[in-house]
């Protein structure tokens, strides 16, 4: 399934690419994209896998920018 | 400015009047340390709490813990402004960066504004004021003068004009009454409409805009997934650099601290986000731009295909001609009456030919003057027109009939009238050129468009003339709709760079999503083009195509000057800086004014002027 989720206190689009790639390597992730811009994350995973996921995606967020919330 | 921006910006001011001071105090050696430690504190205290957390995390190849690294090791080696200019200028880059992009944001969510807040919706008998997607389709909403039409509507009541600038860029207004399709995003000018919802929000035209405009970043082009990669190894190689060189030529020549300063030096230089904001934020901008001048472009990736237009490929029905058939010449002795009698003829008849006939006739029909009417299809028609027999069809008819058609020069389809003894004259109906197809073609080939050709299923004959009028370098004709993938695909393999196929939306959806960059034109209310389409004309305008690869061609090169420049920069500092020739400053220009400059440049693509 897909799913959008807004990003908040992402400074900067480096980290921005980082949280993406640890994201992406989630498993049941299928895809993740992270648009600076519109600060918007874009998250395709297996049925069933989107709540352990987002626990792990926020961890990553979290690591990388330590101010990074995902409010889902 | 958000309230974190403020914040940072009194934090960088009080740090740099502090900073300022600093450089004056009559104190010498390691006395100096304390009045440069106050702004250093200030201005880099969220820096430095963010490394410990990320070096907690085993985040150490992190800009945060980078920075602090060179900026306390400069300390250490007693260069005291170095190491909080470090500090101070790298916030004002962020500073700069987050203002730069919430500009963009800003200025692109502008074009959010096309969907109202609020509607007015008629329900039990009152009219009350909800949110637009608690509106179902069926129900009556009323839009007053001045109001944006907030959901895709029906004129059930009331005339008025639209302005439809937001969706098309298209100035002048259009007049709407009742029966008319109303479109949201329109603004209601000058009168109170009643509209019947036709589509529920999330499926209104002004809602689908806005969602491919957001998305289309996700959409990412060939050049961004390079900076990734860049920005992946970018880091660690710059960092091994800077090993190498506060270690290895110290080993040899001795002098450690003027080579741990140069490693430093180093760690300054070592982030990309110069490179990985830079890109994103010119496409982001390309694409913002252009929907503003009612052209949608669906992603990144398109943006980038679309600069590299090599053919255009251009549906001829409907797109270079304006799919409406109009007498355009009258050949005879008197070509006044040649008209008459044809349009009188066929009168009684519902074929779209006869239709044009009576609409170029601009005089009056008369039911009375007309009798004995037969029609043979696909062919003509004959009738008696005051007390006279006459003939009006196509040359087979003529023959038929044993009358010599008239001579033709003209391009079009010809109907040929006769009376009871010779055919006397001949009518041609032809599609017309759009008004400014030529133009728009002209324009192509000066932005570097080596070829265009036309597709049609149209004769050869008819193709012919179109396409020396608009002047097309080459045209297929006699396509049926599943010939013209085949032949975009022919045209396809002599092609250079990408190839564009511009249709209409019609009933070219298969060509549309062969092309490299399918275009549909006049799409305004049209889910199935904006489907097909990687990018969509709202206007029904072909000049709007010219405009879309201008701007393309354009954030194309700010993309590469930028590549070019920040990378070049960076690599140039840090040879200057390994040699010694370069200090501190330097690589903190290198790291902030170039990521300053690169955004600035980025902006430009945004800019209202094509």
């Amino acid at each position: 399934m897909k799913k959008t989720f807004r990003i908040e206190n992402l400074c900067c689009a480096n980290c921005a690419r980082k949280i993406e790639e640890g994201i992406k390597k989630i498993p049941g992730v299928i895809d993740a994209k992270i648009v600076f811009m519109t600060m918007k994350l874009n998250l395709e995973v297996e049925d069933g896998m989107l709540e352990s996921v987002l626990i792990e995606a926020k961890k990553i967020a979290k690591k990388v920018e330590p101010d990074c919330e995902i409010p889902a | 400015m958000t309230r974190r921006q403020k914040r940072d910006l009194i934090r960088i001011l009080a740090a740099g009047a502090f900073f300022a001071v600093a450089f004056f105090l009559p104190l010498s050696g390691w006395w100096r340390a304390i009045p440069f430690a106050i702004p250093y504190l200030i201005v880099g205290f969220p820096v430095l709490k963010s490394a410990f957390l990320s070096l907690i995390h085993g985040q150490w190849m992190n800009e945060t813990f980078l920075m602090t690294v060179a900026s306390l090791g400069a300390f250490v080696l007693g260069e005291f402004a170095e190491g909080v200019a470090v500090m101070l200028f790298s916030a004002v880059g962020e500073l700069f960066e987050s203002y730069a992009v919430g500009k963009s944001r800003n200025s692109v969510a502008e074009l959010m504004t096309l969907c109202p807040d609020e509607a007015t919706v008629l329900r039990n008998g009152a009219w009350i004021t909800v949110s637009p997607d608690e509106i179902a389709v069926g129900e009556t909403i009323r839009v007053l003068p001045g109001e944006k039409i907030p959901l895709d509507g029906v004129v059930m009541e009331g005339a008025s004009s639209l302005d439809t600038r937001s969706l098309t860029g298209e100035s002048l207004p259009r007049d709407i009454a009742v029966g008319d399709p109303a479109i949201s995003g329109c603004v209601n000018l000058s009168g109170v409409l009643m509209l019947r919802v036709e589509k529920e929000f999330g499926e209104s035209t002004a809602s689908k805009i806005l969602a491919l405009v957001e998305d289309a970043t996700a959409n990412r082009a060939k050049t961004e997934t390079f900076v990734a990669s860049f920005a992946r190894w970018y880091t660690p190689l710059v960092l091994i650099l800077a090993l190498f060189v506060g270690i290895v030529p110290p080993l040899v020549l001795g002098g450690w601290s003027e080579w741990i300063y140069r490693a430093l030096e180093f760690l300054v230089v070592s982030c990309p986000c110069a490179v990985v904001i830079s890109v994103p934020l010119t496409y982001f901008g390309g694409i913002g731009g252009a929907s503003r001048k009612g052209i949608l472009i669906k992603g990144s990736d398109r943006l980038e295909a679309l600069a590299h237009a090599d053919t255009v490929v251009f549906d001829k029905t409907g797109t270079l001609t304006r799919g409406v058939f109009e007498v355009t010449d009258v050949r005879g002795e008197d070509p006044e009456h040649v008209l008459e009698i044809a349009a009188l003829c066929e009168q009684f008849s519902n074929h779209p030919i006869a239709r044009s006939l009576r609409e170029g006739w601009k005089g009056e029909l008369s039911e009375e003057r007309v009798s004995a009417f037969e029609e043979t299809a696909g062919f003509g028609v004959s009738a008696v027109v005051d007390g006279q027999r006459y003939s009006v069809g196509n040359d087979r008819w003529m023959r038929m009939q044993g009358f010599v058609p008239m001579d033709t020069e003209t391009v079009g389809t010809h109907i040929f009238v006769a009376d009871a003894h010779r055919c006397f004259g001949v009518v041609t109906i032809a599609d017309r050129l759009k008004e400014n197809a030529v133009e728009a073609l002209r324009s192509l080939r000066v932005l570097g468009v080596r070829r265009t050709v036309m597709l049609t299923g149209d004769s050869h004959r008819a193709a012919a003339g179109v396409a020396e009028e608009c002047g097309v370098d080459s045209y297929k004709a006699d396509l049926l709709p599943a010939d013209k993938v085949l032949a975009l695909k022919e045209v396809s393999d002599g092609a250079k760079g990408t190839v564009v196929f511009v249709g209409d939306g019609m009933n070219d959806a298969p060509v549309l999503a062969s092309a490299d960059v399918g275009v549909a034109m006049g799409a305004m209310g049209s889910d199935a083009a904006i489907e097909a389409a990687d990018v969509v004309l709202m206007h029904d305008d072909l000049s709007a195509l010219p405009v879309a690869v201008g701007v393309a061609r354009k954030t194309r090169s700010i993309v590469l000057q930028n590549l070019v420049f920040s990378i070049g920069i960076k690599i140039l500092v840090m040879i200057l800086c390994a040699t010694g020739v370069a200090n501190m400053w330097y690589a903190v220009f290198a790291d902030v004014g170039v990521s300053v400059l690169a955004i600035l440049n980025a902006m430009r693509a945004l800019s209202k002027k094509s």
